[in-house]
């Protein structure tokens, strides 16, 4: 019998969904599939989808991978993330309701996710699961989230594209966008472009866009910050530089979308043509390695110290006896406590 | 490591367009700590044999009030056992006459509820089909 893994390679879709399952659930088997995986994976075109509840992300997606199939060969994978209740650790997952134009194409794969536990793990999990996908062959994720802080932002380094979706009344004085919104968006979208109030969202983006730049790309560069700024008052895109622009559409229809999507195609090339593509794919791999070295660091020294050892130290720290710093030192090098 | 959860598909096939028992029972999963994969009215069957491969679920949930469900849900069984996934747990709520429960169950599905079903007795019944525990 093949492996999950095999099997996922040579195309076997309930291979592909109980890897997910795995992956997701961090077993054994999933992190041993992500080893095997790992070689075939850096060829997807990544895309996060993110805006506030009801604003149309969903209906977005599902136009929007109507479109790539049927305009190009592309085949689509997209994941629907949606909270978890904190009070009972379930979740009702609603996404695939507005994705029904999608069912019956062997060139779409939707899977559902909850966010779960803490947001460092709803990134973990988005990670882990676009990798299969990635390894499995599919030339776009679409990876939808509902925008909220943290949570936006890790999808944003995850993604190499990021659509953030506003809606005509969705709050006047559109407090989501204040929130660093320009910072993670390479492309704004407006839905619900038939509802009233088109235009005064429309210029408060633009306003906000015209504000903010030079946009900078803030990266991780061997623990250094390093800064990309775009040119003061450049309001075109070049080669070098990205403006985000706004697109509108209504996803009920389909209008705009072509738009939309010639619009991602574009900020593709962008990221070819500029070295961007590269840098953010640096960092993000840069981010998950430091992560791992510190998960697996953290792991190793803990199982070599004695839990009592441990404890005489933090109930020294507790009493003040000794700083956190002079713990960590003691620790480290075996001195007694 | 995570806790493994238990995922379910709640579908409801077929032409009606009544979909709050369905949602109803959704909601008593959830609150159960179980992920529910919502799908909406009128799915084909082999639309839902396809949500629940790509969403690896460990039950499905039918919910069928047109009197369709003697076409509907041998069906689905038959095209989740086509997808490699026979071992799937599946549910059927709605209005089902009597003299259909003995064959349907002989089919495989694995529980039967009628209108007024408590959603205590559904969730207890998912959980322990799944987690292969006897019922109590
Ligand atoms: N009028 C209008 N309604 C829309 C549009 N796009 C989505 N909707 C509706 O908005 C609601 C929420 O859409 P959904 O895609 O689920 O939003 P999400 O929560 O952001 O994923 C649904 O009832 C959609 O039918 C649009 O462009 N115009
Ligand atoms: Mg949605």
């Amino acid at each position: 019998m093949m492996n999950l893994v095999e099997a996922l390679l040579a195309g076997d879709r309930l291979a592909l969904s109980r890897l997910l399952t795995q992956v997701e659930n961090d077993t054994q088997e999933g992190r041993s599939a992500l080893n095997e995986l790992f070689t075939h994976t850096g060829k997807a075109h990544l895309v996060g989808v993110t805006g506030a509840p009801g604003v149309g992300k969903s209906s977005l997606v599902n136009q929007l991978a109507l479109h790539y199939r049927k305009q190009t060969n592309k085949s689509i994978a997209i994941i629907a993330v949606d909270p978890t209740s904190p009070f009972t650790g379930g979740a009702v997952l609603g996404d695939r309701v507005r994705m029904r134009d999608l069912a019956g194409d062997a060139g779409v794969f939707i899977r559902s996710m909850a966010s779960r536990g803490t947001l460092g793990g709803l990134a973990h999990a988005t990670a882990a699961v676009t990798q299969v996908f990635d390894a499995a062959g599919f030339d776009i994720v679409l990876i939808e989230t509902v925008g909220a802080g943290q949570a936006e932002v890790d999808i944003a380094r995850l993604a190499h594209t990021t659509l953030v979706v506003e809606a005509p009344g969705m709050g006047d004085d559109i407090q989501a966008i204040k929130a660093g919104i320009l910072e993670i968006a390479d492309v704004l979208v407006i839905n619900k472009a038939d509802r009233p109030g088109l235009e005064h969202t429309e210029r408060a983006l633009r306003g906000m866009l015209e504000m903010a730049h030079p946009v900078k790309h803030v990266f991780q560069h061997h623990g250094k910050i390093e800064v990309v700024e775009s040119p003061i008052g450049a309001q075109e895109n070049t080669a070098q530089f990205w403006v985000p622009p706004i697109q509108k559409t209504i996803a009920n229809d389909g209008t705009g979308i072509p738009e939309l999507a010639e619009s991602i195609d574009k900020h593709v090339r962008y990221l070819e043509s500029s070295g961007d593509w590269n840098l953010r794919e640096r960092s993000r791999l840069e981010t998950e390695l430091d992560a791992l070295i510190q998960d697996t660091l953290t792991t190793q020294f803990r199982s070599s110290l004695p839990e009592e050892k441990y404890d005489r130290a933090l109930v020294l720290i507790l009493e003040r006896k000794l700083s956190p710093w002079e713990a960590v030192k003691a620790l480290m090098n075996g001195r007694k406590i | 490591m995570t806790e493994k959860k238990i995922r379910v598909l709640v579908a409801k096939p077929g032409l009606d367009g009544h979909d709050r028992g369905a949602k109803v029972v959704a909601r008593a999963l959830r609150d159960a700590g179980m992920e529910v994969i919502y799908t909406g009215l009128r799915q084909t069957p082999e639309m839902i044999a396809e949500a629940a491969l790509q969403e690896d679920v460990d039950a499905v949930g039918l919910s069928i009030l047109s009197g369709a469900h003697m076409a509907l849900a041998p069906r689905i069984l038959e095209l989740l056992k086509a997808n490699g996934q026979g071992n799937v747990k599946v549910f059927l709520g709605g209005i089902i006459p009597d003299e259909d429960v003995p064959q349907l169950k002989t089919l495989g599905i694995t529980g039967i509820y009628g209108p007024g079903t408590s959603t205590e007795d559904i969730v207890r019944d998912v959980r322990t089909s799944v987690l292969g525990e006897p019922a109590v």
